[in-house]
């Protein structure tokens, strides 16, 4: 099954093409969402045997690439289309066809009635290919295919609803946003691959990575690859300066938002990240970079987080927040544990959003959730996995995002320092606590939504996705226990993708023994403070509302600058945007274009203009004159042969 | 060489046909456009007999056909081609069937003179892409701007005079340097040879001999005249008058084969005769290629004419084709050449898909339009797949030669610096920057106007226009070794003549 890879990523773009090209003259949406979703559940299945078969192989031959046709073959520069099949990419491929598939067949319940429903399956089959290519490339620039094809995709979707308004402005803006702010993190990326190719003579990762061990290569040039490569991972995984656009990303049909704003397409910087693992720990000064923008990231996003009223907006920002904890692992040389949160992430972050979908849309498309209330006796299925989700994120002990999340926090002290492990602990307790403000203000309390709006569960097609998502929420964190409870190479997640990371481990070292005391100690401060803020926010918004209030208007100040999210994309429009536009319009354009550089062409031409009509005096017609002037030239002419002047 | 009559029937085709249409009468314009589009048919076909026939492992010029012509000057009819001369004369034959075929809603009035015209100024584009003979290449580079000041002048927009004009005197102005610049490095060569010659392949011999203090100012002239045709930053004020003014067929020759005989040019003239000068001021051309690039971009970004957008779109696309002759590297001039072809696809169907909804609004302002993905899907698709192909989405044509330039340039020893680089990438955010917001206001939104209700989508004859330019740049995008391989031998021969001449800048 490892030779047949390329189906999971051929699957996809059948699917789209089917859908893309005949999907208007398809009538029946059943037709269409089987097409849509089959194609990704092969491709599942396909993955899931690869893996079978990788597992069974001995670990040094769990390595493969499959190699389909040369790309670019230009001077030393040779792209092979090719995928590489391990234990890494395997993990991601799992991911993004496992939980890929649940959503797709969720839409078919969601996007229901849809004019545009054959469009956005083509669209979603689209992303698949993509964002396989993405994580089953053997090379960047493979990987950079996939990298802005994601981009595209989440383009077309975010702009799905394309004649619609979205706050201030419209959805076309916000996928329009969406696609620049990701051009300039890929601009990054591209400085990262020119370099990495000037550095290596290659871009295959394998080759790039073998080099990168044994060669000799200044600690600069691994720096300046880091960077812009890292450059190149927060624009596509939203982090700080580039998460601006994700929020806005929630234009997009919920279930988008799930699978690409939330589960798949934004954890590709991590896994760009971990993929380069060698290359970013030979750069420990970017390295720390990393560890600490992903660690403002989380916090403040999370900060945002506990304001705002948007169902999505709250998950969005949640979203950017545990994306912040993934770079905060991969800084601080826990790969494996970025990775691992990548995955519990998908599973409940999916959910969490696909159960807002529910909501949504059993609020008729009303998003607010100051006007939900009481909604677990309406909508039961929705209400209890939803909830699974929002333990499992806030780390409530057994559920994965306990086990994901504990363990960065634990690298974060154990591989960084106590003030990692502080910020991320605190920004652990604010997630709590914004996700039960999120779980009580819609599901209980009283009941704020008009006469009107009559709430009623989801279809099966929609629920059972949820239903498996929220098992996996529970269930999937256990294969990757840590080992203080399940003994040494207890971690299976770790055993598997040890290899991948073993050279980028072995070029860290990491100083200083703790004790399993500390572990434990730390483990049980962060939880109980995070049971605690679920507890305090539970009783703050279904029964003491009034609080919640009071604290907003004494603290007015910080209150609307976290309700305006730091006024950043204010600062953005107007300290580089408009400077930008203004500056084109008005000085380049009118000024040097119009004005300086016409002005001389026009002038030039006037000049001639003049001068000729000057000398065309000369030419009257009259041949008499002619005469004149040719007696005068040939005296002239004479006088200068004989007086030689 | 055995072929060797097959460029000359490449050329005399499309001149053989331009006489036919004139003995036909006037009114009969459905057979003139059909006569036309198979004229240009039958280049085509005969460039894919060469393209078969090509040896694209030879380094040497193939199907030579050398006769000579003007005894006393000792200038001959010669011509021949290499891979990139290959790649732009099929580019040639394949844009102009497409053209005249696209030209037949938009073009009315004298349809005879209009297809005459496109005819003649294929012949001449052909001309100036197979002359071995520096006269030669003159002639056709001068005969070329008869029939596309006609286009411009005759079936152009409101302000076309003044455009035509203004193309004119740019291009004059730069030809009359050439053509002292030939005169003056065929008269220096003349000593060493022992006879005066314009055969470009004996003044190859001598042209690296010259010394510097000669080669910069025969350079320069080149240079220049080739400058303002790419158009070079800040030579290009030009193409936005003249592009917006032309009619769609004008426009898309005019972008998708006129601009790159300048970008032709300095890699048949410039690089190999003037080696020295030729490293000696790339950085200063880097310099204002990236300037263009950017500047372009910027300036592309607040029109408000969609037509004019897509002008200085080219200013930044061909930047980066100047920037890739200049950075001296396999990846650089191979990404150059390919992104030659490519501007000419993707700005050709840039001009084409802009010239078919003008067609039916007498309207070019982004502001008339909106909401068009409602009402012209098939449209709003082709736009937004040919946005993508010029913002250099990976998969489609114009990331390879991007991505090709920009590795090359990146480490280039000529520059030897990160920055044109650096430069040159952030153009790929601006490009997508005034693709997508033109896209935003046009097609996407609420239908504002009520003038664009009963709009028609594409028909058939548009769609077989655009789908054969759709396939190349799928084709470009996934499998570009078809492409690069014709020009592979061509380009490792100018580099390695530049490299050979100037071996001190490339220890």
């Amino acid at each position: 099954m490892i030779d047949l890879i390329y189906l999971t990523v051929a699957l996809p773009l059948l699917g789209f093409l089917i859908n893309g090209i005949f999907g208007s003259k398809i009538k029946s949406e059943k037709v269409i969402g089987i097409i849509g979703s089959s194609t990704v559940g092969i491709a599942f299945i396909i993955s899931i045997l690869a893996f079978i078969e990788t597992l069974n192989l001995p670990v040094e031959q769990r390595s493969n690439v499959v190699e389909l046709f040369t790309w670019l073959n230009v001077g030393g520069l040779e792209i092979k289309f090719a995928y590489l099949v391990d234990q890494l990419s395997l993990v991601m491929a799992l991911v993004v066809t496992g939980v890929g598939f649940l959503i797709h067949v969720y839409s078919i319940g969601y996007m229901h009635g849809d004019k545009g429903f054959w469009r956005f399956f083509a669209y979603m089959n689209l992303f698949i290919f993509a964002m396989m290519n993405l994580v089953m490339g053997d090379n960047f620039l493979v990987l950079f295919l996939g990298w802005e094809g994601v981009g595209l995709c989440s383009y077309l979707l975010i702009g799905f609803y394309y004649d619609r308004k979205f706050e201030k402005g419209t959805v076309p803006q916000a996928a329009k946003k969406a696609f620049i702010v990701n051009r300039i993190g890929d601009f990054g990326f591209l400085l990262g691959m020119f370099l990495i190719y000037m550095t290596f003579d290659s871009l295959n990762f394998l080759e790039v990575f073998s080099k990168a061990e044994y060669l000799t290569v200044s600690e600069t040039t691994f720096s300046f690859i880091a960077l812009f490569l890292f450059i190149g991972a927060t624009g596509k995984s939203a982090q700080i300066p580039l998460f601006v656009w994700l929020p806005d990303a929630m234009a997009g049909p919920t279930p988008v938002s799930a699978l690409i704003h939330a589960a798949t397409m934004v954890t590709a910087g991590v896994y760009m990240v971990a993929r380069a693992s060698i290359i970013f720990a030979a750069a420990p000064a970017i390295m720390t970079v990393v560890a600490v923008i992903g660690l403002l990231t989380a916090f403040f996003a999370a900060t945002i987080g506990l304001v705002q009223n948007d169902i999505k907006k709250v998950l969005a920002y949640s979203t950017v927040s545990q994306l912040g904890y993934m770079f905060l692992a991969c800084g601080v040389g826990a790969f494996g544990a970025g990775i691992f949160h990548v995955m519990t992430h998908a599973f409940f972050k999916a959910l969490l959003f696909l159960g807002a979908g529910s909501v949504i849309h059993a609020m008729h498309d009303k998003q607010d959730i100051q006007n939900y209330g009481g909604l677990k006796k309406y909508m039961p299925k929705t209400f209890i996995t939803f909830i699974i989700a929002a333990f499992a994120i806030s780390g409530f002990p057994g559920l994965s995002g306990f086990f994901s999340k504990d363990e960065i926090l634990w690298y974060s002290y154990s591989h960084g320092n106590l003030t990692f492990w502080i910020i991320g602990a605190l920004t652990a307790v604010l997630t709590a606590f914004y996700m039960f403000r999120l779980v009580s203000l819609t599901f209980f309390g009283k009941e704020r939504f008009g006469k009107d709006v009559h709430p009623h569960e989801s279809p099966a097609v929609m629920t059972l996705p949820l239903i498996i998502l929220a098992g996996l929420s529970v269930v999937g964190g256990y294969i990757g226990i840590p080992e203080i409870f399940s003994g040494e190479h207890g971690n299976m997640f770790h055993s598997w993708l040890a290899p991948v990371f073993a050279a980028a481990e072995r070029k860290i070292s990491f100083y200083g023994s703790y004790t399993h005391f500390e572990e434990i100690l730390l483990m049980v401060i962060s939880v109980g403070a995070a049971l605690a803020a679920i507890y305090f926010a539970y009783i703050i918004y279904t029964k003491k509302i009034s609080i919640a209030n009071k604290t907003a208007s004494t603290f007015n100040k910080l209150y609307t600058t976290l309700f305006n999210k730091y006024y950043v994309d204010e600062i953005y429009e107007s300290a580089i945007i408009l400077p930008i536009r203004k500056t084109s319009e008005k000085v380049l354009w009118k000024i040097a274009d119009n004005k300086m550089i016409d002005g001389i062409v026009n002038g030039l031409a006037r000049i001639i203009d003049l001068t000729s009509g000057v000398i065309k005096k000369i030419q009257t017609g009259v041949v008499q004159s002619y005469a004149i002037i040719m007696v005068l030239g040939i005296a002239l002419v004479l006088f200068w042969i004989i007086l030689k002047v | 060489m055995e072929n060797s009559q097959l460029l000359t029937y490449l050329l005399f085709t499309p001149i053989v046909g331009s006489l036919i249409i004139l003995f036909i009468k006037p009114d009969q314009e459905k057979l003139i456009r059909w006569m036309g589009v198979f004229i240009s048919g039958v280049a085509f076909v005969i460039s894919m007999i060469i393209y078969v026939a090509f040896d694209s492992s030879n380094p040497a010029f193939q199907f030579i056909h050398k006769v000579l012509w003007i005894e006393s000057l000792n200038v001959s009819y010669h011509v021949g081609i290499d891979g990139i001369s290959l790649l732009l004369v099929m580019l040639t034959t394949f844009l102009t069937p497409l053209t005249l075929i696209s030209s037949w809603k938009g073009i009315t009035k004298q349809v005879k003179m209009f297809t005459f015209s496109m005819l003649f100024l294929q012949a001449g584009m052909l001309g100036v892409f197979i002359a071995l003979d520096m006269f030669l290449f003159y002639v056709f580079w001068e005969v070329m701007l008869i029939p596309m000041y006609f286009i411009i002048g005759v079936w152009g927009g409101v302000e076309r005079i003044y455009a035509a004009v203004k193309f004119f005197i740019y291009t004059m102005f730069g030809s009359l340097l050439m053509l002292v610049a030939i005169i003056w490095l065929a008269v220096y060569a003349s000593e060493p040879l022992g006879y005066f010659t314009t055969n470009l392949l004996e003044l190859y011999q001598v042209g690296p001999t010259i010394p510097n203090e000669i080669q910069y100012y025969m350079f320069m002239a080149f240079f220049f005249s080739f400058a303002i045709k790419v158009p070079l930053f800040p030579l290009h004020t030009w193409l936005p008058d003249a592009h917006v003014q032309a009619p769609t067929a004008g426009s898309v020759i005019l972008a998708g084969v006129l601009l790159k005989m300048g970008t032709y040019g300095l890699l048949r003239f410039n690089l190999p005769l003037f080696p020295q000068s030729s490293v000696h001021f790339a950085p200063f051309i880097s310099i204002l290629a990236v300037i263009g690039i950017i500047y372009g971009a910027l300036v592309a970004m607040v029109q408000s004419d969609m037509k004019k957008l897509v002008a200085y779109s080219s200013v930044s696309h061909l930047g980066f084709v100047v920037l890739g002759i200049f950075a001296f590297t396999t990846e650089s001039l191979q990404g150059a050449v390919i992104q030659m072809v490519n501007h000419g696809l993707s700005t050709g169907a840039l001009f084409l898909l802009v010239g078919f909804i003008y067609e039916r609004t007498h309207n070019r302002e982004i502001s008339y339009y909106g909401g068009l993905a409602k009402l012209v899907p098939f449209f709003a698709f082709a736009l937004l797949f040919t946005s993508l192909s010029s913002i250099g989405l990976p998969g489609l044509n114009g990331f390879i030669g991007e991505f090709l330039i920009l590795v090359g340039s990146f480490q280039s020893q000529v520059l030897d610096s990160w920055w044109f680089t650096i430069f040159a990438a952030s153009g790929v955010i601006f490009a997508a920057v005034y693709l997508l917001w033109m896209y935003e206001r046009v097609v996407f939104g609420k239908v504002t106007n009520p003038k664009l209700e009963g709009l028609t989508d594409l028909d058939a004859r548009e769609m077989f226009v655009l789908i054969p330019i759709f396939i190349l740049i799928v084709w470009i995008g996934i499998y570009p070794s078809t492409f690069l391989d014709i020009s592979d031998t061509s380009v490792k021969t100018i580099l390695d003549n530049v490299i050979n001449n100037t071996y001190n800048f490339f220890s």
